[in-house]
């Protein structure tokens, strides 16, 4: 229904940034970001607007958790 | 870095040990019943082959989650009106091409004899194309929450600048109605539901807590391999220990706050109507409608639109599939008198239709 692409922001005006999408350039929309965001950030992009920031911390915590469920079937084997 | 994120998150030996947890938590006694709402998910989970992965004890079932599939057949068949009656450019989303009318063509069919129609991956090349030409221009609006904001800044933005040769047909609907009548329905008993993440970013985790007062799981999904896993595991637990609450396995992109701005933005340009779905008929105040001030870019409005109250093709068992009554598998006509060369039903169409994605990637049957 709603699929995302992440981008990493390359440059911000006004109303639009400029974000680079697996290697390509886009101009997207800010208009319903509700984030403050820099240059370096990564969001998640829906037909040409960027709808959230990515939180890179949230992405290792997520990971990790699931490396422990990994290390915990280790020491059970 | 998110693309390195992608990968991990598609890592294969920690899929491998979150199957071998949901194997290990699995209650013999009983079997789980999960429905994705979101073709995003869908996709995904037939994409790499989940359904054949996860025991038998759990049954994943697709919901009305795919935009162009729950448009019904008479909000098809207007736009087909419209272009035909009226000498206007049609705007649309990629996934609408291919779409059958009751008459049989598709707008392909009509873009090879001489009708615009025109793809836009955004509401921005819809105003650039309006801006650059004379001629009257509509936009075919289909979408979720996450696709609906972007339309009323269309709107807003046409306002703005004066671009009077600019409408829009709106088809969205909104995901608490549907998702009301998914827990009420007790043909379909569903143990928990993956909740579509993106949606949430507009939404907020509120949209789920009724889901939970009905005892259901509700866990906000990710759509990578591992997100997807991950969520299933969280809902066996819950339906294990019985204690049931909304959780978010996305919060890499997903707050949980509701969107303020997405929300100023329809709210200013939309108000809430009836909307009528494929298979699922008339939900009141599942859909919207443009505001009186606003009127000028209602394209129902500036052409006389009429959608007539039938919800499905003869024959097409589209709406069985979308409330999760049936499988892909289950009609007769899936992958012979209907296939994504030559779609009967629009869920064999969007590229995130549920049957699509059976038979792209050969989910089989259980």
């Amino acid at each position: 229904m709603c699929l995302g692409f992440p981008g990493k922001v390359l440059e911000i005006g006004e109303f639009t940034a400029i974000v680079d999408i697996a290697g390509t350039k886009r101009e997207v929309s800010l208009a319903m970001l509700p984030d403050e965001i820099e240059i370096g950030d990564y969001v998640m992009v829906h037909v040409g607007f960027a709808i959230a920031k990515m939180d890179p911390k949230e992405a290792e915590e997520t990971l990790k958790t699931l490396l422990e469920y990994a290390d915990e079937l280790d020491r059970e084997v | 870095m998110p693309m390195n994120w992608i990968e991990k998150f598609r890592q294969k030996d920690l899929a491998e040990t979150l199957l071998n947890r949901i194997n290990n938590s699995l209650k013999s006694s009983r079997s789980y019943k999960i429905m994705e709402i979101c073709g995003t998910h869908t996709v995904s989970i037939s994409k790499y082959g989940i359904r054949n992965l996860l025991p038998k004890h759990i049954h994943l079932i697709s919901g009305p989650g795919c935009p162009v599939c729950v448009t019904s057949q008479s909000e098809i068949d207007a736009i087909f009106s419209l272009i035909s009656e009226h000498d206007v450019m049609l705007a649309v989303y990629g996934d609408l091409m291919k779409v059958p009318g009751s008459g049989g063509e598709n707008l392909l069919d009509l873009r090879a004899r001489g009708k615009e129609v025109v793809i836009v991956n955004s509401v921005l090349d819809v105003i650039k194309l309006a801006a650059s030409t004379k001629k009257e221009v509509v936009f075919v609006s289909i979408g979720f929450e996450t696709t609906t904001p972007q339309t009323a800044y269309l709107i807003l933005e046409a306002h703005l600048r004066q671009i009077n040769n600019l409408s829009v047909l709106l088809y969205n609907k909104t995901m608490p109605e549907v998702v009301s009548l998914l827990l009420k329905d007790e043909h379909l008993n569903i143990d928990g539901f993956l909740c579509p993440g993106h949606v949430t970013t507009v939404t907020g985790e509120e949209l789920y807590y009724p889901m939970v007062q009905y005892k259901k799981a509700a866990v906000i999904a990710g759509f990578e391999p591992l997100d997807i896993l991950q969520s299933i595991l969280t809902i066996v637990e819950q339906v294990n220990t019985q204690k049931f609450n909304v959780v978010n396995n996305y919060k890499r992109v997903v707050s949980g706050s509701k969107n303020i701005k997405a929300y100023n933005l329809m709210e200013k340009v939309f108000e809430v109507s009836d909307a009528i779905w494929r298979g699922l008929g008339v939900i009141p105040k599942s859909g919207l409608k443009i505001k009186e001030e606003y009127a000028y870019f209602d394209a129902i409005k500036r052409y006389g639109v009429e959608i007539k109250k039938y919800s499905e093709k003869k024959g097409c068992r589209c709406g069985d599939v979308l409330k999760g009554y049936v499988k892909p598998t289950e009609c007769e006509m899936f992958g012979s008198f209907c296939t994504p060369e030559n779609p009967f039903g629009p869920c064999m169409v969007s590229h995130e239709g549920t049957c699509a994605a059976y038979y792209q990637f050969g989910d089989e049957c259980e």
